[in-house]
């Protein structure tokens, strides 16, 4: 499937997979993310069970911090 | 757009900031300097000696509740903006009730996880409501690593990976970068609205 990762074009072997599967995939790997699909928001206990399909718009933004 | 135009459409706007720190109190100058009508400010903090190499405040505001501080600051230098000063540690209910009628809210916070949690009220809540967070502004350098990506209504600012530890500080001209461009941002998102 094709998907959109952070505003970019990403290609994956399968048909779908969760969000928490992209995550592991992908290696975000800081403690605190804040995730979207089709700029919807996916809490935290909800990436496990939540399908990411082809055509779909993702957003997984590591939180950063300082201020 | 001239500027008297620019202010006078940015007189009628309200911007919400969590977080008076190095980037709150940073884009709450920028704001206030453009025009902005209102903006509502929250932070449970007070100034400390630390503060000083990249915030807006002044040594003799040492130990003064930052949203009272920068109240004050704004006024020196824009007194016709209305400041509404909230000194809290804000928790989802209070984003909901404090932000919910702004035109754009600006997440200013230092740590990850309360980034985290206004992020997700505001996208959760208030989807139509613009927010835009500053992620990864600490050390010095690299200012071309720094930019705005838009993400739907969320807009993040930074570089998106430098974090503040001992041998990464936060310091004044990447935060103010990072502040100035979410300002830039709101000002931006606020006159194009209606």
């Amino acid at each position: 499937m094709k998907i959109t990762l952070n505003n970019r074009e990403e290609h994956f072997d399968v048909d779908a997979m969760s969000v928490s599967d992209l995550i592991i995939e992908k290696n975000f790997t800081f403690k605190l993310l804040v995730t979207k699909i089709n700029d919807k928001l996916v809490k935290k206990e909800e990436r496990d069970k939540t399908m990411i399909k082809d055509g779909d718009k993702v957003t997984v933004l590591h939180m950063v911090s300082g201020g | 757009m001239n500027l008297n135009e620019i202010i006078r459409r940015l007189s009628g706007k309200m911007a919400g900031i969590a977080g008076c720190g190095g980037l709150g109190s940073n884009c709450a100058m920028a704001l206030a300097r453009c025009g902005i009508g209102k903006i509502i400010i929250a932070d449970f903090d007070t100034i400390d000696h630390s503060n000083l190499n990249r915030q807006y405040f002044f040594l003799d505001q040492l130990g003064k509740k930052k949203v009272l501080a920068l109240e004050e600051n704004i006024k020196k230098v824009v007194p016709s903006c209305v400041v509404e000063p909230h000194d809290i540690k804000l928790e989802p209910v209070d984003v909901l009730r404090l932000f919910g009628n702004c035109d754009v809210i600006i997440e200013a916070f230092d740590s990850s996880s309360e980034k985290a949690m206004i992020i997700e009220t505001v996208l959760a809540e208030y989807p139509d409501i613009p927010i835009i967070s500053g992620l990864g502004l600490a050390g010095y350098g690299n200012t071309n690593d720094i930019s705005v990506e838009k993400h739907g209504n969320l807009y993040i600012c930074g570089d998106r990976r430098s974090e503040v530890d001992e041998d990464n500080p936060p310091l004044a001209p990447r935060v103010n970068i990072v502040a100035n461009m979410q300002a830039n941002v709101a000002i931006d998102l606020l006159l194009k609205m209606e």
